[in-house]
């Protein structure tokens, strides 16, 4: 790791903008190059995109907080048919901006360009200006995602209703209109700008490490986003050439997904979760390597197991390419293919019990100290650890049959996605806010923050496992009588959730109005990495002279 | 100027983007792949295709000891199609290794010539490399004039492997599931 000590003479620069640096407010921003510009644009866009999604999900939990249909009809003139197909279109639209708009932007774009070439020694990324185009691109592709919403998708109704896989034949045959159209365009800009992003990334860990810091010397944080880069690298492309054959299924005539012209439905579903379950794990693995960083700060102690810890990462990453099949447990799938399914599956557990029990051997014995990045931490692993079981249980073939398209397998992905992914972001936003603003973060209103959302995330995803072990299908808008009960104490724990949430934003304002300032290492001797060697925020260009790691 | 890092940096750039590039390609290798996967291995009950000199000799049939197993004829015609579709038997109780022989009947009911096109799987899906096709009326076009009615006939075996199979040996009845679509021009 990363050693401090040896970088005396390029500390703390004493001023945060250098005197050839004063850009214009379009110049900074717009056309930015700056990798800390960049990241900071990436964490507002995914706080934006993150509260619509969450507004819509709350529209969402209202509607299932009793069973019929109370709310749905307010959107639609009282019609039910086009207040069922909103509801898939909800659905959509709160997976897709979740996956896409909220948690890759903020764990990559936002966490990574900041942090990656900082905790390296570098100067910037490796490609700046194409470090731009990515975010840019995000931009027209959220507003396309959007505005498929309001564009005709089925005919009659608005809005594309496929759910974030985007089967067919209900995305072709089904979808006659153009809101699928733009989606697809869409989800083919995102996955543009995350490849572009990926390639930065490699380009950048691989060839502008500081002189010393080898790639056993990295720190978890940027051995998380390698890993991840290389998983969009090779998973995102075949997304690409899935959309793209359901864009000519659609509009050109072809036949790759068409029963009818000797295509193949379930060849899409092969082709999706190729890319899908990579996709999973490019959106938890950064968060492993956030983790890795805080639980060893705030223990004071280096990370138990560093190499295991890495290569873990690296073996779930390659192993994430070999399991997509489980996704598709009830698509006809012969026995044998799932049993190899849940065994490949099964293994994953291993590299990520390495992890979770490295995490709690680096605690064992640490000094440790509960700022809220350590409880968001803390709270990350205990997710995480209840959605892996739900996980190794739904890896079951055989067990699966009965899951499927259930509840259970809500809460499951909640768990590790909505709750793990959820919980990593907050805790980097508190460990690195003073870093990235230079003020620090109010602390009651950050444990606040924690405490409510923890109760309120789990009030409302634990009963959806029993739910789901219930029968009670996901994608529905309305049930019957007997999942009322823990139906509408989840849809309180959201509320309890949104409390969190403004508390969240209370404390950004709060905290961005501060008139105080943090030195450069805030959290002392257990932060080890590069970043803490410089001011905060860091000077516009940092490591003019390269650090050298002993 | 060109600096040694500048060189290094483009290189793996060109690499990743390299590498970005053969994945959208092996997506679309998927497809032929899938295709001769699935008949390889009749993956997602797909049929196989024969022609007769496949047909196991009558020694073999014989030595089979005339192990029956019941074929399932089932007709199906997608939305936007006005025919009548119908297989002429519902069943048929066939020894296994033995050439049997299927109708189904297409009517046009419509006051227009329509061109429409099956497509035809076998449930359960695992019996799909064992259902042999000598001749059938598969992807291939048929234009049927208002009121026509045409015969299609469905020349077929079980192949004995199929007894060998653990995962096949126990089933005692193949559906046979054809759908017609409507061709758009």
């Amino acid at each position: 790791m990363a050693n401090p000590s040896a970088l005396a003479g390029h500390q703390d620069h004493a001023h945060d903008d250098h005197a050839d640096h004063k850009l214009g407010f379009i110049q900074r921003w717009l056309f930015s190059t700056n990798h800390k510009d960049i990241g900071t644009l990436y964490l507002i866009f995914a706080i934006i995109a993150g509260t619509i999604g969450g507004a819509i999900s709350g529209i969402m939990r209202l509607e299932l907080a009793a069973p019929g249909i109370q709310y749905l009809t307010w959107f639609t003139d009282g019609n039910l048919d086009a207040s069922y197909h909103l509801w898939n279109v909800f659905i959509t639209g709160h997976g897709l901006i979740m996956v896409f708009f909220t948690v890759m932007p903020a764990m990559i774009g936002g966490f990574g360009n900041w942090f990656v070439p900082i905790m390296i020694g570098a100067p910037d990324m490796a490609f700046p200006r194409m470090n731009n185009v990515s975010f840019w691109l995000l931009v027209p592709s959220f507003l396309l995602l959007c505005g498929s919403m309001f564009v005709e998708g089925p005919a009659g109704f608005n809005g594309a209703g496929t759910g974030w896989t985007v089967y067919p034949p209900l995305s072709t045959q089904g979808h006659p209109g153009p809101a699928v159209d733009m989606a697809i365009l869409s989800l083919h800009i995102a996955g543009a700008s995350s490849i572009l992003g990926a390639i930065n990334f490699i380009t950048t860990i691989l060839n502008m490490r500081a002189p010393g810091m080898t790639l056993h010397k990295m720190p978890l944080f940027v051995w998380s986003v390698l890993v991840t880069a290389f998983l969009l690298l090779l998973s995102l492309p075949v997304l690409a050439g899935a959309i793209t054959m359901l864009l000519t299924d659609r509009n050109f005539g072809t036949h790759f997904f068409t029963a009818d012209g000797g295509g193949d439905p379930v060849l899409y579903q092969h082709l999706f979760w190729f890319f899908g379950h990579p996709e999973v794990y490019i959106l938890i693995l950064p968060g492993f390597g956030m983790v890795s960083q805080i639980i060893s700060t705030f223990s004071k102690k280096p990370v138990f197991g560093y190499l295991g810890m890495a290569y873990a990462m690296v073996a779930i990453g390659f192993i994430g390419f070999l399991v997509w099949a489980h996704h598709m447990f009830t698509a006809g799938l012969d026995v044998n293919t799932k049993m190899y399914f849940t065994a490949a599956t099964m293994i994953i557990a291993v590299p990520t019990g390495i992890k979770i029990f490295s995490w709690i051997a680096t605690m064992w014995g640490g000094s440790m100290t509960y700022e809220t990045p350590m409880l968001w931490a803390i709270g990350f692993i205990f997710m995480f650890t209840v959605g892996g079981v739900t996980g190794v249980i739904l890896a079951n073939g055989g067990v699966d049959t009965y899951f499927h398209d259930t509840y259970y397998v809500v809460a499951h992905f909640h768990y590790v996605l909505s709750l793990g992914a959820v919980f990593a972001i907050f805790a980097g936003f508190y460990y690195w806010f003073g870093k990235m603003s230079g003020k620090p973060y109010n602390e009651f209103l950050g444990k606040l923050h924690f405490w409510v959302f923890f109760i309120g995330v789990n009030i409302m995803f634990f009963p959806m496992h029993f739910l789901g072990a219930d029968g009670m299908p996901r994608r529905i808008p309305d049930y019957p009588e007997m999942y009322a009960y823990w139906n509408q104490i989840a849809s309180f724990g959201y509320a309890v959730m949104g409390v969190g949430m403004l508390i969240f934003f209370l404390n950004l304002v709060v905290s961005l109005s501060s008139r105080r300032r943090v030195e450069g290492n805030y959290w002392g001797e257990g932060a080890t990495t590069l970043e803490w060697t410089l001011s905060s925020p860091p000077p516009f260009h940092q490591f003019e002279t390269l650090p050298v790691i002993k | 100027m060109t600096t040694q890092l500048e060189i290094a940096k483009r290189r793996t750039g060109w690499l990743a983007a390299l590498g970005a590039v053969s994945m959208i390609g092996a997506a679309y290798a998927a497809v032929p792949l899938y295709r001769l996967f699935c008949q390889v291995t009749g993956y997602n009950g797909t049929v196989s295709r024969a022609d007769a000199s496949s047909l196991p000799d009558a020694a073999r049939v014989q030595a089979l000891g005339g192990q029956m197993i019941r074929i399932r004829f089932d007709a199906t015609t997608a939305a936007g199609l006005p025919w009548r579709f119908k297989p002429r038997q519902i069943t048929n109780d066939i020894k296994i290794g033995e050439k049997a022989l299927a109708y189904y009947t297409a009517t046009n009911t419509s006051a227009k010539t329509i061109v429409g096109r099956a497509t035809y799987n076998v449930s359960p899906d695992t019996a799909g490399q064992y259902f042999r096709k000598i001749e059938c009326f598969c992807f291939t076009e048929q234009s049927l004039a208002p009121g026509q009615t045409v015969e299609m006939p469905v020349i077929y075996y079980i192949d004995p492997a199929i007894l060998d199979d653990p995962s096949a040996n126990r089933i005692s009845e193949i559906t046979l599931s054809y759908t017609f679509f409507p061709q758009a021009d």
